[in-house]
């Protein structure tokens, strides 16, 4: 299993704050995940698809190389705007 | 006391400011910063400010940006506090205390965290309006000041 959440401008352009998906080897990557999560629809695609979202696999940054186990926690988000 | 808290309610200064110096006399130099939510410029106002954060990460972020920063300059506390959730105009967001023997390393210290806070842990804000509500969308200006950091010469090694 993978655990997905997404956050704040790009959780409400989903629709969807977090899901589940069986890990598989075909997902074994940030990437690959990514592009899985974007065939979900126009909107998914365009929406995972911009320059600027974050990803992070355990609460920690990473790029889209990364690898992905199962388990993992995976969360993709717009750039941060704390403080 | 190196100390990192996420909350909703609002904080006391006074009372961070003691707890961060404790009994500790060795300290010289105590230097702090506050953020607060503005009301925005002329008929666009804020009504509200939301905060939505990243449980976990958030902590583990700014708890990494401590680490990093006791790695660079030689502080006796820091205590970090951010709010979350639904805040008004004028209404405290941040603080970050860092106490140190000398002030130069505090005043570094309390920019760095800071400068940091803001491009790397995942907080989100959100502007209500009468119009309607918006994200607010990242600065180029805080990654500048974040990246300040990393060009030589700027931060002293401990």
């Amino acid at each position: 299993m993978i655990h997905i959440l997404f956050f704040a401008r790009l959780r409400e352009q989903l629709g969807c704050s977090n899901l589940d998906l069986d890990w598989s080897e075909e997902l074994a990557s940030v990437k690959a995940l990514r592009a899985q999560l974007q065939s979900h629809s126009p909107e998914w695609a365009q929406a995972l698809g911009a320059d600027n979202i974050v990803v992070a696999v355990n609460q920690q940054q990473v790029d889209v190389e990364h690898a992905i186990a199962a388990g993992d926690e995976v969360a993709f988000f717009p750039p941060v705007t704390g403080g | 006391m190196f100390e990192v808290s996420i909350q909703q309610q609002d904080f006391d200064v006074a009372v961070l400011q003691r707890e961060l110096l404790g009994d500790d006399q060795s300290v010289g130099a105590l230097a702090s910063f506050v953020g607060l939510v503005r009301e925005g410029s002329g008929e666009d106002q804020i009504s509200c400010m939301e905060l939505e954060h990243y449980s976990g990460m958030t902590e583990r972020s700014i708890a990494t940006i401590v680490e990093d920063a006791r790695r660079r300059w030689h502080l006796q506390a820091v205590r970090v506090v951010h709010r979350v959730g639904a805040l008004k105009p004028g209404e405290q967001i941040v603080y970050v205390g860092v106490t140190g023997l000398h002030r130069g390393e505090a005043f570094m210290a309390c920019e760095f965290i800071m400068d940091y806070l803001k491009t790397r842990a995942p907080f989100w804000k959100k502007e209500h309006r009468e119009g309607g509500a918006s994200w607010v969308d990242a600065r180029d200006s805080d990654f500048d000041a974040a990246a300040r950091w990393q060009q030589q010469g700027l931060a002293s090694p401990k």
